[in-house]
């Protein structure tokens, strides 16, 4: 749809709802943003940059990052999987399962948090039987790993299910009267066709965990310099009425966040381009 | 698409038909890992909170929901529930209507500013409150020189969680409004029907399963909300503490069962969600089922 000057339409409203929801957002939305912008912009320079490199914030941001990271690709494998699962085959539960993905959207992440650190700490369910193998995943950063990657476990499924179940079976059909194996036809026609979607819910569960502050910081145990998130070291400064530190901080992620989204809306635009083109 | 002749597809039908499907052996397994993926990741978080929660029987999960804090945190956020759910649900049919019904310029950029509140951490949302309304800005000190106070105070809870589910109910309505035009809206106006009347009978009716799922994603999210409400509510127990930041609180002084009896309320909240959630898509599905039957 190209971008026109308002189109005429008989329906009435436009001033009172637009001017209501720009009205809403400014308020609610761009005040507190810029709020956040000019006090860090009053920070001198050399405070800021002092406090987002101090090295105990440096090592935040790999943990953050990294973790963050390697979430995002435990879900984009699974979430692949379990999208083509519930899509492609048939299975008693399908249903319940297919519900029961959207879970850590709806569970809220302080009862994620104390639920995953109680399942995985040395006593739980989970926990005793990976003790014995010697590896430690409560209060360790595999354990911020963990909780990054249930939190942003939706995402891929979610984005992918939709373009699985579009898909022409015609293409496989095609590939595969022409001879390529099974594998060919998964890896040439299926997997192409899947990657904006795949990027986009990875994109999408990678944002989410970078800014995600409940579910992990039970599990993480929170030792300085070891398993202490970005978003907990805002909470630490806030509590501590550091609000500078915690400005410039929360800056750095409000500008990641910015750039993530902006990769996100791009990423979604090739999506429904490609979806929609065939 | 010459090179596909005729000549090519001598194999014999069986062959084709498993050549677009894995073998069996593929099959099954590639569902078994998902499950016990799933198992893990999902059934295993949920289950152990309700087993912790009803672990030393009835009496004692309803003790620790009533007793005084815990009845002030699911008091507080009732409160809070009922003051962002009817805010946002306003904000979500506005703004639906003007980006779903009308062409502007700008138009994306308003999309993107309406899913911007689901982008910014928040443990960050918090923050920028604090600086807004706090003692750190002209509007802060005006706020607490004419004695309002807003941090580490319920208004200041209020304005998060707002901040947080803003985007529930307008981006489940936005994509279904437009799907659906404004033929109806169009033939009603033309029909003498006033605009607000258009909107409750012609609107409205359409999107309602729009409006309900919206609706309730806003409420759980808004009863589970933490970061940001960890960050401007100082926790003041039995009074600025919500129902997450009491299980924080239990949690955090050992009060294991205590913590996941208030934790099962919220977990039976977010099981609710996705049935409802569930419930909705299933009415869908067999409604475009019913369609398509009707036109053959």
């Amino acid at each position: 749809m190209a971008f026109r000057f308002r189109q005429h339409s008989v329906l009435p409203g436009f001033g009172l709802t637009l001017g209501f929801t720009v009205f809403y957002l400014s308020l609610l939305l761009l005040l507190p943003v810029a709020a956040l912008l000019f006090y860090t912009l009053q920070m001198p320079w050399v405070d800021f940059w002092a406090t987002v490199s101090h090295p105990q914030v440096v090592e935040s941001y790999k943990l953050s990052f990294g973790a963050s990271l390697i979430g995002a690709l435990i879900n984009l494998v699974f979430g692949a999987l379990v999208a083509w699962v519930l899509v492609r085959y048939e299975f008693p539960g399908r249903r319940v399962v297919d519900a029961l993905v959207d879970l850590p959207f709806a569970m809220p992440t302080a009862v994620a948090g104390i639920a995953l650190v109680t399942l995985y700490a040395s006593t739980g369910w989970i926990g005793q039987y990976i003790d014995a193998f010697g590896v430690r995943i409560a209060y360790t950063q595999l354990g911020v790993i963990v909780a990054l990657t249930y939190i942003g476990l939706p995402f891929v499924v979610r984005t992918v299910q939709p373009v699985l179940r579009d898909m022409a079976p015609e293409l496989e059909e095609a590939s595969a009267i022409m001879g390529a194996s099974r594998f060919t036809t998964l890896r040439r026609v299926v997997l192409p066709t899947l990657l904006p979607a795949l990027l986009t819910g990875f994109a999408m569960a990678f944002a989410r965990a970078v800014g995600e502050y409940g579910s992990v910081v039970f599990i993480s145990g929170n030792i300085p310099y070891t398993t202490e998130i970005t978003p907990l070291l805002i909470v630490a400064k806030a509590e501590q009425y550091d609000y500078r530190g915690a400005a410039a901080i929360g800056t750095v992620m409000l500008v990641a966040a910015f750039a993530l989204l902006l990769m996100i809306n791009a990423l979604q635009w090739w999506s429904t381009r490609r979806h929609t083109q065939r | 698409m010459n090179t596909v002749s005729t000549t090519h597809v001598a194999a014999p039908v069986r062959r084709w038909q498993a050549a677009t499907e894995e073998s069996a052996w593929v099959r099954r397994s590639l569902i078994g890992v998902a499950l016990i993926f799933l198992a893990l990741f999902l059934m295993l978080p949920l289950a152990v909170v309700l087993y912790g929660a009803f672990e030393q029987g009835l009496a004692v999960w309803l003790a620790a929901i009533v007793e005084p804090d815990a009845a002030a945190a699911i008091r507080l956020t009732l409160l809070v529930v009922l003051i962002a759910v009817p805010v946002n649900l306003i904000f979500g049919l506005a703004a639906a209507w003007a980006v779903a019904k009308f062409e502007f310029p700008g138009k994306s950029i308003l999309v993107t500013l309406i899913d911007m509140p689901f982008a910014i951490s928040p443990v960050v949302v918090g923050l920028m409150f604090v600086i807004l309304l706090g003692n750190h800005g002209p509007l802060g000190q005006w706020l607490i020189e004419h004695g309002y106070r807003v941090i580490f105070s319920v208004p200041g809870i209020v304005l998060v969680i707002v901040f947080g589910t803003m985007p529930f109910v307008a981006r489940e309505l936005i994509p279904l409004m437009q799907e659906q035009g404004s033929e109806e809206e169009e033939s009603s106006l033309t029909l003498g029907a006033s605009g607000w009347r258009t909107f409750w009978h012609v609107t409205l009716p359409n999107v309602k399963w729009g409006v309900i799922y919206g609706v309730i994603l806003c409420n759980a999210r808004a009863m589970g909300e933490f970061g940001a409400v960890a960050v401007v509510s100082g926790r003041i127990r039995g009074e600025t503490n919500t129902v997450p930041l009491h299980i924080e609180v239990l949690y955090n002084e050992y009060q294991f069962t205590a913590a996941f009896a208030v934790a099962s309320l919220l977990a039976a909240l977010a099981v609710v969600t996705i049935v409802v959630k569930s419930l909705i898509e299933w009415r869908d599905e067999q409604r475009r089922l019913a369609a398509v039957e009707g036109e053959q």
